[in-house]
């Protein structure tokens, strides 16, 4: 059915889809449409779960984490302050591989106070064992948030479905919501090796050492390293597990791509810009208007960000002339992180035919700080006649 | 009237292996043990990195016999919170759900996610083992080491604040049951934990645990520094049901007495009081000879 929804609305409505059981979150803009919805629809019946309006974002991933280790699907959802709050469960829920979903609705994060958007707060839980898909616009982020219940209980692995506060979260566009009954077909109630019961007791997440350790029957059990080496692991096998996924998901739904990037006029692209989220949506506007004055440029979207599909951008990449990454986050000290990503991509699968892209780096749209398609098209065509800045250049700064 | 627990009427089936590492005399290996006992096989419980952490031993041997979730160190409410949800979108109502937490699991980090959880009246039975100190990570002062007493972090002159009185706090969210209790009187905790197993919402206990390392005193002390505590008006044992206090077993029988052990007693047996001077203890002495005078009033 094609409705027209705000993106907030489009990820709620996944999450019902989805049949989550047990939700928690506390409110932060501009995640609270989100929770506001999913509450409504728990309380009118719509949904058989527990709503539960948790006292803090820290113990909203609480709740979940729990609840998923008793069995049941979970789902949760903050921003920016909100997701740092989190930071210590979400590491936690990746240790203890637990397949929650939670959508990140991309917000600065302070200080000083911002409620706008920048993805700082995603790209700063880059490390911490999650898996992150970006949406770029709310078709995505409904299809994503559906594909990442899959995967997240395939791979026993959580994900963050990242989207982008505003301008995604609070703007309305039509997107189609699929059939209960497609859903059901796609995504098989959540059945997990080992739930917490009294009839079968363990003790789960405890003090575990360097070493391996033999149990009571003689059997040697992992030490810390062994269980941390097999989650950076099975991250990497979860990029083949994400095909996987794309390809069930296009069968029954009748759409998707490319699970781990989306391009655009790229094919015979010289330069190709690169970001995450709606702002490679609008560089499509960009490159029609440059491919208008004869430069052969395109613009490619990363929509998995972690695990990183090295070898899939690489090969997207290979013989280009240079690769120009918008971002709107960094890491302070250095250089947008997709950025060093993306580089070290090229040179590990690039390196050895002699042609590397040149990589060059802007940063736009800091706290929400306009991002105007003409000032894009202008550094993006700079970029491709010169080297702009050896540093990332930052975009509509007013100093 | 509730019949009184003894030791020989005690259930023989142990959920605590032998051979836990607990330090020899902890207090907290006996108040689980028995509390275990009382909560009975269809539990899941809750802890947070604390003393019990390291009690309940490392993968992949555990002491306890039934399904225990360890979570971060200020969540542990918040998720026994989360496994009452999924348990409910389960169908069971069945299992007791019940959170061991140290006292700065409780009085400190853990505060907020113990409030809000109260507040939502979330049905489950969370435990406050109360060693009076960060005593896993050295005996380090809490929110609820008592004032002059020496820990690693208050080395010379001991703690100069008052004890925080957490089962005070979870009182004023109207809980339909709280009750403070001692390793010292483990058939006190074992018969209270049967008392409110089905009362509605969040219900709290507060266990004073005497810890030989952090207290400083030999381990075969334990018992009779915990009974001290007691009997010298310093530390009560009561249950608040539905807001009505009332002191039980050996504080109960104190009233009767009308006479309790001078403080000294109790503060001369742990070296963590060594700096307390007898102006001090005077006091504190006093304090609780007003406590205990209203007591008293209130039995009369």
């Amino acid at each position: 059915m094609h409705i027209i929804e705000n993106g907030n609305v489009a990820a709620a409505l996944g999450v019902k889809l989805c049949r989550a059981n047990v939700i928690a979150a506390y409110p932060i803009t501009p995640q609270t449409p989100l929770t506001e919805r999913l509450s409504e629809y728990v309380e009118a019946g719509e949904m058989k779960a527990e709503y539960i309006p948790v006292e803090s974002e820290h113990s909203a991933l609480a709740v979940c984490i729990a609840a998923s280790s008793a069995g049941t699907r979970v789902s949760t959802a903050t921003s920016a302050n909100g997701l740092l709050y989190m930071h210590e469960q979400v590491q936690w829920a990746a240790g203890a591989r637990l397949p929650i979903v939670m959508c990140v609705v991309n917000r600065a994060v302070g200080a000083p106070w911002n409620i706008w958007n920048d993805q700082q707060d995603s790209i700063s839980q880059r490390d911490t064992g999650w898996i992150q898909m970006y949406c770029a616009d709310h078709q995505q982020i409904i299809d994503t948030v559906i594909k990442a219940y899959w995967l997240a209980e395939k791979v026993s692995i959580p994900i963050m479905v990242c989207y982008d506060g505003y301008i995604l979260s609070h703007t309305y566009m039509p997107f189609d919501v699929p059939d209960q009954e497609q859903v059901d077909a796609f995504l098989p109630p959540f059945r997990p090796d080992y739930a917490l019961n009294p009839e079968d007791p363990a003790n789960l997440n405890t003090v575990t050492l360097p070493d391996v350790r033999m149990d009571v029957h003689g059997e040697l059990a992992h030490g810390y390293m062994e269980i941390r080496y097999l989650l950076q692991e099975e991250m990497r096998t979860t990029l083949a597990v994400a095909a996987e996924a794309e390809k069930r998901f296009t069968e029954i739904f009748g759409r998707g791509g490319d699970p781990y990037i989306e391009p655009y006029r790229c094919d015979d692209a010289e330069y190709v810009a690169v970001g995450l989220g709606s702002l490679t949506y609008q560089l499509r506007v960009c490159v029609d208007a440059l491919r208008k004055e004869g430069i052969n440029v395109g613009v490619m979207g990363v929509r998995f960000y972690r695990p990183f599909p090295d070898e899939a951008i690489a090969n997207a990449l290979k013989g280009k002339k240079g690769v120009i990454v918008f971002e709107k986050a960094l890491s302070y000290g250095y250089e947008g992180a997709l950025a060093s990503d993306l580089k070290s991509a090229l040179y590990e699968h690039l390196a050895y035919t002699g042609a590397l892209p040149v990589v060059q780096n802007f940063i736009v749209g800091i706290g929400g700080r306009d991002i105007r398609t003409e000032e894009l098209t202008q550094n993006l065509k700079a970029a491709t006649q010169h080297r702009v800045s050896k540093e990332p250049a930052w975009i509509g700064l007013k100093l | 009237m509730q019949v009184k627990t003894t030791i020989l009427s005690l259930p023989t089936e142990e959920f605590v292996h032998p051979g836990t590492r607990a330090c020899a005399g902890c207090g907290l290996a006996i108040a689980y043990r028995v509390g275990l006992k009382a909560l009975g096989k269809d539990t899941m419980l809750i802890v947070p990195p604390s003393c019990l952490t390291v009690l309940q031993g490392l993968f992949p041997v555990a002491s306890t016999k039934l399904p225990c979730l360890n979570v971060t160190f200020a969540s542990t409410a918040a998720a026994a919170t989360g496994i009452l949800a999924a348990l409910k979108t389960q169908g069971n109502e069945h299992t007791t759900v019940a959170a061991w937490a140290g006292d700065g699991g409780t009085s400190d980090i853990g505060l907020q996610a113990l409030s809000g959880a109260a507040e939502r009246g979330d049905n489950f039975i969370y435990f406050c083992y109360d060693n009076e100190g960060y005593m896993n990570t050295g005996a380090q002062r809490s929110g609820t080491t008592p004032i002059g007493a020496v820990t690693a972090n208050t080395p010379f002159k001991g703690k100069i604040q008052q004890k925080k009185d957490v089962p005070a706090i979870m009182a004023a969210h109207h809980l339909s049951y709280v009750a403070a209790c001692s390793a010292a009187y483990p058939l006190d905790l074992y018969d209270k934990i049967l008392k409110c197993k089905d009362m509605p919402g969040t219900k709290y206990f507060h266990i004073h645990i005497p810890c030989p390392p952090g207290w400083g005193y030999d381990p075969r002390y334990g018992i009779k520094i915990g009974r001290l505590a007691v009997e010298t008006g310093y530390y009560d044992l009561y249950e608040i049901i539905n807001g009505e206090f009332r002191l039980t077993a050996a504080s109960e029988k104190l009233v009767e007495k009308r006479k309790l052990v001078p403080v000294r007693e109790y503060f001369r047996a742990q070296s963590r009081f060594r700096i307390l001077t007898d102006a001090q203890i005077a006091d504190i002495q006093n304090q609780i000879d007003a406590k205990w005078a209203g007591y008293y009033k209130k039995d009369e």
